[in-house]
């Protein structure tokens, strides 16, 4: 396995040794099995791997959303291998945004209130309508999910989770229940706020060519990370085809 | 707003049915806490304010005669304060000629006004001294009958009728509920109470410079067991008929009889309400937070706290309350003034006003707030300790394990359908039973609703038809030979005549007493059956006692025991008798002998106090003029009247009560089932729409949704109707039993009333969730994530 080892002052999240095992009725399942990585500010990273992979894990333990069974992680210098939901929380509260594959939206709120959620408590965010207008979905302000598309849904919940304008933006197979076309306009979204906020950016995914969009892309497969690159070359989102 | 408040607001908008019925479960237990509550405060308050204002006395005593010398006697009881002597005698008042004349009584008040038991002017003035024409009238008496100061009202007084003017209308802390003496139901325009000048009344009755009744106040502090003993011994020469407490006085006494119920009643009934809330609320909310498992999730994946969250629900919690709450307390005002107002037909307070506590409706909801929140802090608990990347996920498949009944095979006999229902509840038993529970509160209540017409239905067929054979009650105003009932036997339309002795004793066993009377018959007597508690008659046998069963209880005496009968009449000995046979009887507490033996045991010749007559209808006009004009005649009453007047006063009653508590046990069942059934249905609607699109029909798959209510409901039942008589069986613990015993009876009518009205509020409130069923969307239920 080769670790690119970055300048210290860069790192944003390092995690080492991370493990994670479930109970599964009375089965144990190892998701994770001793896992080293670091996040880069600015960083655009692609993880991928099959489903099972243990990917959506990873992410979550670094999110802050699960707790790792073993092993070690720190965001910037603070360390959250062991810390209470209480630090966790204001850990997610502050520096990280999520977004996920159904994009979990409140249905009862509207686009604009769904990105509120976070603009008010949040301690230095954009208006929503901002963050709207950031997704290309100015327009659409006061319409409820059920009145959106799953790509417009989908970047609502970009909106929502860049408002706060988080230093971390995590995303569990954002484009998972898309089709191509609004997939590929999520994408350029992420590819967007990545290039102009200067968010570190991790995406999951089991699709391949989304990994051209990437700084680096690491490999994940049975718990363990199985290749780590950086593409040379990287694409715009439009030029992805799948 | 905040951006989560407004999905607090949506999610109650998109409970709506849900929310209302908890609500409306809220504001029932509110609405009866307050108006039952504050009745209760009020009527306390205004008798406590009025008693004081008007100088009511601590204890009293009646006797035949005794010289105005004796009161300072009676104040140098050790702990008696003052004491005041009066004549207190019954009077007619032949109101229409040859109309039944109405009976009163006459109080006297002293040249410069009483002390004690002051009257409280409403209208007109005072008495003045010297005028001996004038008298005071019960306001209430007035007003029912249309009288105001200035009228004259002609009153037989010992005999010779007068022609009095009434110069005032007053209302006396003594006859807040105005009976007369022997009557079963109060009836303002029956009863004519009057105030005249002490010189008036000496001299009409022939007790110049004597009293026959007599009030006291205490110090501070006296024992008032010892000052009654002390007044007994002192009156015992003077022909004292007992001295009894305020609490045993007949006004006062309906009076607590009422503050009793009120108070019991204003505890039980919102309790119920109160914990059906929470149940309920728990039951929605445990769904709710359910239903929102990736809501909460997505929220704490956002960054909020398990403590905003937390709050989050508890706001909608307290915005339900609150709802209900507001809700019950306006409909408590409304109810509670209603039943002030019913209230101040019966006890004339002129200071009774329903006063809204607010304290009391605070606190009903603060309980409220407690119940709901304990029940919905263990279904949020649960979901918030979850990690959120957990949470995120669907919740597990329900654990279902095969049981003993699985193996019983029944499935094969009663079918897949059912199987699922009995699995369902068998998964949440303590749900089942919680919600069996609940409704059978409300099958309870609605028992206790008939049990009111029941016991009433009951009092009347056994006192009217069976107990009271006569058609008139004549009074007279004291003992009278022997033949006074064959000159009332000759008189027109009279078909049987026969004469009773009530002779006021005090019964004694050990060192326990009640006063009563013990009633003699004619040893052929016909027109008053004795009944014991199996309904059979009971006859007198010669020279033996009998005695209400429950004087016997409260006295520990058994058939054959010895008690001793201190007798307030003639040779006022005291006589050792032994009990040879109880009765059952619903109003007082007396005794039964024979005419000849009781007079053997007063060493008197046999003499009646009252005659009861037979009477043909076509004469009974005659007669009451007849009777009118009789001397001896202290009070006519009429069984038919009598009955009419109570089928009056309770009926009204009863139907309002009945009405209110089976609005309350609707409101009840119907919150139960509906909920119960939402939340099914929201749980469940995958694998309905399941079932739908494999080809069930709609009916067989509401019936897999409504069978599980089904069986909570017929659990409910039979548990609703035991506890049903169990609260009646409490309710009857809280009477007095000592004058008026409801028989704690509840026919299967009753029973079967309150299944009748659970049943159809289950199957109302069935049929709204069924039309949910109905439309229930198969492609869209079985597209969204789970």
């Amino acid at each position: 396995m080769t670790v690119v080892t970055p300048p210290p002052d860069d790192s944003i999240l390092r995690a080492e040794g991370l493990t994670k095992v479930y109970l599964m009725g009375e089965v144990e399942v190892h998701a994770l099995r001793g896992v080293d990585c670091t996040f880069h500010r600015s960083e655009m990273i692609v993880l991928l791997g099959a489903s099972g992979s243990g990917k959506s894990t990873l992410l979550n333990i670094l999110g802050g959303l699960d707790v790792a069974t073993s092993g070690r992680f720190w965001f910037r210098d603070q360390e959250l291998t062991a810390a209470d939901q209480k630090t966790l929380t204001r850990y997610r509260r502050r520096h990280v945004g999520f977004v996920f594959q159904f994009y979990n939206l409140i249905p009862s709120l509207t686009a604009r209130e769904n990105v509120a959620l976070v603009t008010d408590i949040a301690d230095d965010p954009m208006s929503p309508e901002a963050a709207l207008e950031l997704v290309g979905l100015g327009p659409r302000l006061d319409h409820f999910p059920a009145q959106l598309s799953g790509g417009e849904q989908q970047r609502v919940a970009i909106a929502r989770a860049v408002a706060k304008r988080p230093e971390l933006l995590l995303c569990d197979e954002p484009t998972g229940a898309l089709d191509y076309r609004t997939g590929v306009l999520v994408l350029e979204v992420l590819q967007k706020i990545n290039r102009e906020l200067g968010t570190t950016t991790a995406i999951i995914t089991h699709n391949a060519p989304i990994a051209r969009l990437a700084d680096r892309v690491i490999t994940l497969a049975d718990g363990r990370i199985v290749g780590e690159e950086r593409p040379t070359e990287k694409a715009d989102a439009r030029e992805l085809t799948w | 707003m905040k951006a989560l408040d407004r999905k607090l607001l949506r999610d109650l908008r998109h409970l709506g049915g849900q929310i209302l019925t908890i609500a409306l479960v809220v504001a029932c237990g509110v609405a009866s806490f307050v108006a039952l509550r504050g009745n209760y405060a009020s009527l306390e308050l205004a008798r406590t304010t009025y008693y004081e204002r008007y100088g009511f006395a601590a204890a009293f005593a009646s006797l035949e005669r005794a010289p105005r010398s004796l009161l300072a006697d009676i104040e140098a009881i050790p702990g008696v304060a003052r004491a005041e002597g009066r004549i207190v005698e019954g009077v007619l008042v032949p109101l229409e000629p040859g109309v039944r004349p109405i009976s009163g009584r006459v109080v006297s008040v002293p040249p410069h006004g009483a002390s004690l038991n002051r009257v409280d002017l409403r209208q007109g003035r005072l008495l003045e001294p010297g005028r001996n024409d004038e008298i005071l009238l019960l306001e209430g008496f007035a007003l029912a009958r249309g009288i105001e100061p200035g009228h004259r009202l002609p009153i037989v007084l010992n005999g010779r009728r007068r022609e009095m003017r009434v110069v005032g209308l007053v209302a006396s802390p003594e006859y807040v509920f105005a009976v007369a003496p022997g009557d079963l139901a109060a009836d303002p325009t029956r009863f004519a109470v009057m105030w005249m000048g002490e010189e008036a009344v000496a001299a009409a009755f022939a007790m110049e410079g004597a009293f026959n009744d007599v009030a006291v106040t205490l110090q501070p502090g006296a024992s008032e067991r010892a000052v009654l003993h002390e007044l007994d011994l002192r009156l015992e020469p003077y022909g004292g008929l007992g001295a009894y407490p305020r609490a045993r006085q007949p006004s006062n006494y309906m009076v607590s009889g009422e503050l009793t119920q009120l108070r019991s009643m204003s505890s039980v009934v919102p309790a119920i309400f109160l914990a059906v809330a929470a149940l309920l609320l728990n039951l929605v909310l445990s769904r709710l937070v359910l239903l929102q498992r990736g809501e909460i999730a997505a929220l704490k994946a956002l960054g909020y706290h398990s403590g905003e969250i937390g709050l989050h629900f508890a706001k909608l919690v307290v915005l339900i309350a609150l709802a209900g709450a507001g809700l019950g307390a306006a409909a408590g005002a409304w109810l509670g003034a209603a039943m002030t107002e019913l209230y101040q037909h019966y006890f004339k307070f002129p200071n009774l006003e329903f006063r809204f506590d607010l304290s009391s409706a605070i606190g009903s909801l603060l309980v409220t707030l407690l119940a709901s929140g304990i029940g919905t802090f263990a279904a949020v608990r649960g979901v918030l300790r979850l990690a959120p990347a957990e949470a995120m996920q669907a919740p597990p498949p329900a654990r279902y394990t095969r049981s003993w009944l699985d193996r019983l095979e029944l499935g094969r006999l009663v079918g897949t359908a059912p199987q699922m229902v009995l699995r369902e509840l068998r998964r949440r038993p303590l749900r089942t039973l919680l919600s069996s529970v609940a409704i059978a509160s409300s099958v309870g209540l609605t028992v206790v609703g008939g049990f009111y017409y029941d016991a009433t239905e009951e009092l009347v067929r056994t006192q009217f038809f069976d107990v009271m054979r006569e058609d008139v009650t004549v009074t007279l105003t004291g003992p009278r030979p022997e033949r006074a009932v064959r000159e009332l036997g000759h008189l027109p339309g009279v078909l049987r005549a026969e004469g009773r002795r009530e002779l006021p004793v005090r019964f004694r066993a050990g060192h326990r007493f009640r006063d009563g009377v013990v009633i003699g018959y004619p040893e052929d007597a016909e027109l008053r059956a004795l009944r014991d508690k199996n309904g059979r008659a009971v006859s007198i046998p010669p020279g033996g006692l009998v005695l209400t069963d429950k004087l016997a209880e409260l006295l520990g005496l058994e058939v054959g025991d010895r008690l001793t009968l201190e007798l307030r009449e003639g040779s006022r000995a005291h006589e050792e008798v032994t009990l040879s046979g109880l009765v059952d009887e619903s109003f007082g507490l007396q005794g039964h002998m024979h005419l000849t033996a009781l007079s053997q045991l007063v060493r008197q010749e046999p003499l009646v106090s009252s005659v009861l007559l037979q009477v043909d209808p076509a004469h009974s006009r005659e007669l009451h003029r007849r009777l009118t004009d009789l001397p001896a005649v202290a009070a006519v009453g009429s069984r038919d009247e009598l009955l009419q007047r109570f089928r009056e006063q309770s009926a009204g009653m009863i139907l309002v009560f009945t009405l209110i508590i089976t609005f309350f046990a609707v409101t009840i069942t119907f919150g139960v089932v509906y909920n119960n059934a939402r939340v099914a249905l929201s749980q469940r609607s995958r694998d309905l729409a399941s079932l739908r699109v494999l080809g069930f029909t709609r009916a067989e798959v509401s019936a897999m949704l409504l069978g599980e209510m089904g069986v909570q409901v017929l659990l409910a039942i039979p548990l609703g109707l035991f506890f049903g008589r169990g609260l009646v069986w409490a309710l009857g613990t809280t009477m007095d039993p000592e004058t008026y015993r409801l028989p704690l009876l509840v026919t299967v009518r009753s029973y079967a009333f309150a299944t009748l009205v659970t049943l159809i509020a289950s199957l109302l409130s069935a049929l709204v969730v069924r039309r949910k069923l109905d439309s229930l969307d198969l492609i869209a239920v079985l597209k969204t994530r789970e």
